[in-house]
C-alpha cells in the first residue's frame, strides 16, 4: 500500500471516529457509532500495518502482541460488571498512558530519521511532552484505579504544602526540559528523560490521591482527557495526523465532561483538582445559626414506603452512589415495573455527578433494563417536583440537600441540586444519619414531608417490594 | 348619595379596624362592594366570610349586600363576624363600593346603580353582551370580565372561574343524572343477586367533563368519554375513565384549551360513534362548548330512542342550545322513557361550593391587581393575564385583548414532542449562553499571542500539524457537546478505546523500513511491542464494553 493510499485510509477513519462520537447523542444511534468507531480503528490499523512505513519482518510480532492484548481486553470487557465500569475505564487509561510514554522512548531512541535545527528541538519537546503527559495519565489513572475500586481509601490525601511540592515539581521538570533539549546524544538525554518521568509519575500520583472519593466523576473525565492529550501529543513526535485528530477528539471530549462535571457541583475546576474538599482533614463544615437543622427526623417501614409508594400517582426515583454500592438497580427496576404497571407515572432523576463517573447511574439502570426515556436528567423534571406525589432518594446526599439553595453559607451552596423537598412526600433511603461526602448536614432529613427508610438500600428495596405484591 | 358612598366606606374601614388594628390610617383603602344576585334562580354569592378575610387583609374595605348570600348559606351574621359591613338595599351597597363583585351578568338596573368611573368584577361575555357593553363604557366603569381570563397563561389558572366552575357544574351533573337514574351506579352483588355498574358515557373532556368523570367513576360507574382533542385522552385515563376514540384523523385543539369545529367527515365518523355509545350506555353526559358559537348537536332524537329505557342525558349546554336535539333549556324532561335533564342552573344547584371557589378566584385576581397590599387597585396594562381581563379601562373598551405573549400551553401532541424536544438539546443550557465580553476578549488576546508565538517560531511542516490539532479539538468539542448526558460512560470508553489509535505510534516503529541498512534497535522493538499489547487491550476491551453496555439501553 502506498503512502497516499495509507493517508487516505487515516482521513476515512478520522471521518469514521468523528462520527462515533455523533452516534453517542442519542441512544437510538449509539450502537452505530460504536460499530463506526471498531471500522475506523480497523482502517487505521490494517492501513498502518500494510502501509510504507512497517516492513514484513515485523508483522509476526504485531499480530502476536495484538492477541495477546486483544484478549486480556475482551476478556476484561466480557467479566467486568457494570458497578466497576468506572475502575474499568480508568484502568484503561492508565494502559494509554503507558502505551504513550513506551512510544515516547522509543521515538527517542530512533534515530533513524535523522533531524536537526529547529525541527529537533521541536521534535524533543513532543517527546518530552508526550511522555511527562502519558506518565501523569499512568499513575493517575492507576490511583484512581485503586480509589475507585476501594483497594486505596477514599479519602483525600492531605500532604503538607502541596501545592509548593507540585510546583517545585514542575520547575523541575522545566529544568531538566532544558537540558534534555540541550543534550547532543541519546545517553545524555536519557538522564533528563527519566528523572522527568518519574516526577511526572509522582505528580499523577500525588494529584489523584489528594483527590476525595466523590470527586471522581471531574478525575475520571480528567484523565480521559489527557489520555487523548497523549495521543495527540504521540502524534506531533511522530508526525502523523490521525493521531493527533483522535488526540484531540479525546482530549476535548474528555475535557468538556470534567466542565459539564464541575459545572454540576459547581465547583471550579482547579479547586477539584488541587484536591482536599471537605472529607476527613477537611475544615468542617460552617453552619450558620439559621440553617441548622432542627427537629427530628421520621423514620418508616419498608412496609409504609410500600404504602405510600402505592398511593401515589406520580413518582421520582433519585438515584445515589449508594445505590450501585448496594447492586440495588434491578430491585430498583422491578418496583418500577410492579408500579408502571399499576399505571403510576414512575420517573428517575439523574443528578450529573450522581456515581462515580459520567452517566454512571444510567448506565446501572439501562443494566437492570430500565427504560431510557423514563431516565430523565436533572433540568428535565426538576420542575415536576411540586406535583410529584412521592420522591424516592436512593443512597443519594448532597445532590439532595436543600442547603446548596437556601444557605449562603453552607460549602455546597450554588450546587444544583434536584429539588426532591418540592414533592408531597419524600423518603430518603440511607444507612445511617451520616452526612454525605461534603460533609454538610443534609436539612431535607429533618423536613415535615420528608421520611426516613433505614437500611441497607438492596435489603430495604427488596422488602419494600415484597409489601408490594402482597 | 356622595355622602352615604362615604360613609358606607368608613363603617367598612372601622369595621376592619377591629380585626386588624395596622390597617388604621388607611383611609385610601378601596370598598368592595358585594351585593345581591338579582338574577332570578342565581343562588351564588360573589364573596364568602372567609374569604372577605382575607380581603381585609389585603387592606379592602368590604360591604355586603343584605341577605346576599342566603342562599349559598352565608348569613349576614357571619359576614359581619368576618369584617364586612353588611348594607341594606342593592342600592345603597352599589353607592357605597368602589370595586363591585358580581356572579351573573349585570342586568340595566344595576349598571345604573353603578357608580361614575367604578369597578366592576364579575361574568360579562362581552361577544354576547355588546349592550352591555356600551352601557358600561358610558359609565366612565373599569370592567374586568373574569371570563375574558387569558386561560392559557399558567398564573392565571388560580383566577379561573370558568374552571372553577365548570367542575362544580360537572359534578353536580353527576349527582342530577344519579338522582333520575333509577339504579346503583357501582355493580354490587348481593344476596339479592348481581347489579351491574351504571355504564356513563361523557361528551367533551374539558374541565366540567373531567370533573364529571372523576364523579361517575368515584362512584363506581364505568366511564367512558370522548373528546376532539386527543391530547386530553391521557386526562381521561387519569380520572378513571376510558377514552373512546373517532375513527377518523383529525386534530380538535381550537387554542386557548377549547375545542373548534370539525370537518364534516370527522362528524359523521362522530355520529357513528354516538350513536353506539348511546345504544350501549345508562348515561350520557353532555359537555360539549364552542366559544362563540351555539353548543354542537352531539346527540339525535333518533339516539335518544335508542337507549334503553330509564336512561338519562345530562345536557350541561342546554342554556347555549344543547348537545342534545331534544334538551328542554331549565327542564328535566321525559322523552322516549329517556329522563333528559336541561339545567342551565347547576352551579346554583351547589351555591355554598360554587360561591366559596369562585370568591377565591376573585381573591387571587384583588392580590394580583393590588401587589401593595394597601387596599388600592392597579390596573396593570402591562400584565397580561390583567390585561386580557380588563374589556373596560376608564369607560374606553379595551376588548378584545391582544394575544398574550405566551404561545398556548398546550402542544398539539405532547406524546410526540416530548421525544423531540428530548432528542434536541441536552440540558447544558447555560454554557450556550453567550460569554461575558470581557472573559472573551481576553481569551482572544492570549490565544493571538500564543498563536503569535508559535507561528513566529515554529517550522513549517509543525504548523501543519498544528492546525489539524487546533481543528480538531473544535470538531471534537462540537461533537461530544451534543453527547447526551445518559451515554457519558459509554462516551468515556468509547473515547478511551478510541484513544487506543496510539496504537500506530508502536506499530511504525516495531519494523521501519531501514534507511541507514541498520537493524533497529531491540529496545525499540520491544518498546514498540509492549506499547501494541497495551493499546490493543484497550482497543477490543473498550470496543467490546461500550457495546455491552449500548446494547442495554432501551426504550
Amino acid at each position: 500500500m502506498s503512502g497516499n493510499l495509507a493517508t487516505v485510509s487515516y482521513i476515512g477513519a478520522t471521518i469514521l471516529f468523528i462520527l462515533s462520537l455523533g452516534g453517542l447523542s442519542n441512544p437510538e444511534t449509539s450502537r452505530r457509532g460504536n460499530l463506526f468507531g471498531m471500522i475506523g480503528m480497523a482502517i487505521a490499523v490494517l492501513a498502518t500495518v500494510f502501509g510504507p512505513r512497517v516492513t514484513a519482518a515485523g508483522i509476526p510480532w504485531i499480530v502476536g502482541s495484538m492477541v495477546v492484548g486483544g484478549a486480556v481486553g475482551l476478556y476484561a470487557a466480557k467479566v467486568v460488571k457494570m458497578t466497576q465500569m468506572p475502575e474499568l475505564v480508568a484502568l484503561m487509561h492508565s494502559l494509554v498512558g503507558l502505551a504513550a510514554c513506551l512510544v515516547g522512548f522509543a521515538s527517542y531512541i530512533d534515530t533513524s530519521a535523522p533531524l536537526a535545527g529547529a525541527e529537533k528541538t521541536i521534535h524533543e519537546i513532543e517527546i518530552y511532552v508526550g511522555i511527562l503527559i502519558g506518565a501523569v495519565t499512568f499513575s493517575g489513572s492507576l490511583i484512581a484505579f485503586g480509589k475507585l475500586s476501594a483497594k486505596i481509601g477514599g479519602a483525600p490525601l492531605l500532604l503538607p504544602a502541596r501545592h509548593w511540592l507540585n510546583l517545585a515539581g514542575l520547575l523541575v521538570v522545566i529544568w531538566f526540559g532544558g537540558k534534555f533539549i540541550s543534550a547532543h546524544s541519546i545517553g545524555d538525554g536519557m538522564m533528563p528523560l527519566i528523572v522527568m518521568t518519574v516526577i511526572a509519575l509522582l505528580f499523577g500520583i500525588h494529584m489523584v490521591m489528594a483527590i476525595g472519593g466523590a470527586d471522581m466523576p471531574v478525575v475520571v473525565s480528567m484523565l480521559n482527557s489527557y489520555s487523548g492529550w497523549a495521543a495527540a501529543a504521540t502524534g506531533f513526535m511522530l508526525s502523523n495526523d490521525l493521531l493527533i485528530v483522535v488526540g484531540a477528539l479525546v482530549g476535548s471530549s474528555g475535557a468538556i465532561l470534567s466542565y459539564i462535571m464541575c459545572r454540576a457541583m459547581n465547583r471550579n475546576f482547579i479547586s477539584v483538582i488541587a484536591g482536599g474538599f471537605g472529607t476527613g482533614g477537611g475544615t468542617p463544615a460552617p453552619k450558620g445559626d439559621a440553617a441548622a437543622p432542627a427537629g427530628e427526623v421520621v423514620p418508616v417501614s419498608a412496609t409504609e414506603t410500600a404504602e405510600l409508594l402505592k398511593d401515589a400517582k406520580s413518582v421520582i426515583i433519585v438515584p445515589g452512589y449508594g445505590m450501585a454500592v448496594a447492586q440495588a438497580q434491578h430491585t430498583v427496576y422491578e418496583i418500577t415495573k410492579h408500579l408502571r404497571e399499576k399505571g403510576v407515572n414512575i420517573r428517575f432523576g439523574i443528578h450529573p455527578v450522581a456515581g462515580r463517573m459520567p452517566g454512571h447511574m444510567n448506565v446501572l439502570l439501562a443494566e437492570a433494563k430500565v427504560p431510557y426515556d423514563i431516565v430523565m436528567e436533572m433540568d428535565e423534571l426538576n420542575e415536576d417536583f411540586p406535583e410529584t406525589d412521592v420522591a424516592m432518594v436512593i443512597g443519594a446526599n448532597d445532590i439532595v440537600n436543600p442547603a446548596a439553595q437556601d444557605d449562603p453559607t453552607s460549602p455546597i451552596a450554588g450546587m444544583p441540586v434536584l429539588e426532591v423537598w418540592k414533592a408531597k412526600t419524600s423518603i430518603v433511603m440511607k444507612r445511617s444519619m451520616a452526612s454525605g461526602y461534603a460533609g454538610v448536614d443534609n436539612p431535607l432529613f429533618y423536613k415535615e414531608n420528608n421520611r426516613m427508610l433505614f437500611g441497607d438500600a438492596k435489603k430495604m428495596l427488596d422488602e419494600v417490594l415484597v409489601a408490594l405484591k402482597s | 348619595m356622595a355622602g352615604m358612598g362615604r360613609d358606607g366606606r368608613q363603617s367598612g374601614g372601622m369595621s376592619a379596624n377591629k380585626i386588624k388594628p395596622d390597617v388604621i390610617g388607611r383611609i385610601m383603602a378601596l370598598t368592595i362592594g358585594v351585593p345581591r344576585e338579582s338574577l332570578a334562580g342565581e343562588k351564588r354569592v360573589a364573596t364568602v366570610p372567609e374569604v372577605v378575610e382575607k380581603l381585609v387583609k389585603l387592606g379592602f374595605a368590604v360591604a355586603v349586600e343584605s341577605g346576599a348570600g342566603d342562599a349559598a348559606n352565608c348569613d349576614d351574621a357571619s359576614y359581619r363576624a368576618a369584617g364586612a359591613t353588611v348594607i341594606d338595599g342593592a342600592a345603597a351597597l352599589w353607592a357605597a363600593s368602589d370595586i363591585v363583585f358580581k356572579v351573573a351578568v349585570p342586568t340595566p338596573e344595576e349598571v345604573g346603580l353603578l357608580r361614575e368611573g367604578g369597578t366592576l368584577i364579575g361574568f360579562i361575555w362581552p361577544a354576547q353582551n355588546p349592550e352591555l357593553m356600551q352601557q358600561l363604557a358610558a359609565k366612565k366603569a373599569t370592567v374586568l370580565a373574569i371570563d375574558a381570563l387569558p386561560r392559557q397563561l399558567s398564573r392565571a389558572q388560580k383566577m379561573d372561574a370558568l374552571t372553577s366552575q365548570a367542575g362544580v357544574a360537572g359534578y353536580r351533573a353527576v349527582i342530577e343524572a344519579a338522582n333520575a337514574f333509577g339504579r346503583f351506579f357501582n355493580g354490587q352483588i348481593t344476596a339479592a343477586g348481581k347489579v351491574p355498574p351504571a355504564k356513563v358515557f361523557i361528551a367533551g373532556a374539558g374541565v366540567a367533563g373531567l370533573a364529571a368523570i372523576g364523579t361517575a367513576a368515584g362512584l363506581g360507574a364505568i366511564v367512558r368519554a370522548n373528546d376532539t382533542r386527543a391530547e386530553v385522552a391521557d386526562q381521561v385515563v387519569s380520572l378513571g375513565g376510558e377514552f373512546v376514540k373517532v375513527d377518523y384523523e383529525e386534530e380538535g385543539s381550537g387554542g386557548g384549551g377549547y375545542a373548534k369545529v370539525m370537518s364534516e367527515g370527522f362528524q359523521a365518523a362522530q355520529r357513528e360513534m354516538y350513536a353506539k355509545q348511546a345504544r350501549e350506555v345508562d348515561i350520557i353526559i353532555t359537555t360539549a362548548l364552542i366559544p362563540g358559537k351555539p353548543a354542537p348537536r352531539l346527540i339525535t332524537a333518533e339516539m335518544v330512542q335508542s337507549m334503553k329505557p330509564g336512561s338519562v342525558i345530562v345536557d350541561m349546554a342546554a342554556e347555549r342550545g344543547g348537545n342534545c336535539e331534544l334538551t328542554e333549556s331549565g327542564k328535566a324532561v321525559v322523552k322516549h322513557g329517556v329522563t333528559i335533564v336541561g339545567y342551565s342552573d347547576l352551579n346554583s344547584r351547589l351555591a355554598k361550593q360554587s360561591s366559596a371557589l369562585y370568591a377565591t378566584n376573585l381573591f387571587r385576581l384583588m392580590e394580583e391587581l393590588c401587589k401593595t397590599k394597601d387596599g388600592v387597585v392597579n390596573v396593570n396594562m402591562e400584565d397580561d393575564a390583567i390585561r386580557g381581563l380588563t374589556v373596560i379601562k376608564e369607560g374606553e373598551v379595551t376588548w378584545p385583548a391582544p394575544p398574550p405573549k405566551l404561545p398556548a400551553a398546550a402542544p398539539a401532541k405532547p406524546a410526540a414532542a416530548a421525544p423531540a424536544a428530548k432528542k434536541g438539546g441536552h440540558g447544558h443550557g447555560a454554557a450556550s449562553e453567550p460569554m461575558a465580553a470581557g472573559p472573551l476578549a481576553t481569551m482572544f488576546a492570549v490565544a493571538a499571542v500564543l498563536f503569535w508565538f508559535v507561528g513566529a517560531n515554529a517550522p513549517q511542516a509543525f504548523l501543519a500539524h498544528f492546525t489539524v490539532f487546533v481543528l480538531a479539538c473544535f470538531v471534537g468539542y462540537m461533537v461530544v457537546w451534543n453527547v447526551t448526558p445518559a451515554l457519558h460512560t459509554p462516551l468515556m470508553s468509547v473515547t478511551n478505546a478510541i484513544s487506543s489509535i496510539i496504537c500506530i505510534g508502536a506499530l511504525v516503529q516495531i519494523a521501519p523500513p531501514l534507511a541507514g541498512g541498520m537493524p533497529p534497535e531491540p529496545w525499540i522493538r520491544w518498546l514498540a511491542v509492549g506499547g501494541i499489547a497495551l493499546t490493543a487491550v484497550n482497543m477490543f476491551g473498550g470496543f467490546a464494553v461500550t457495546q455491552r453496555m449500548l446494547a442495554m439501553f432501551r426504550k
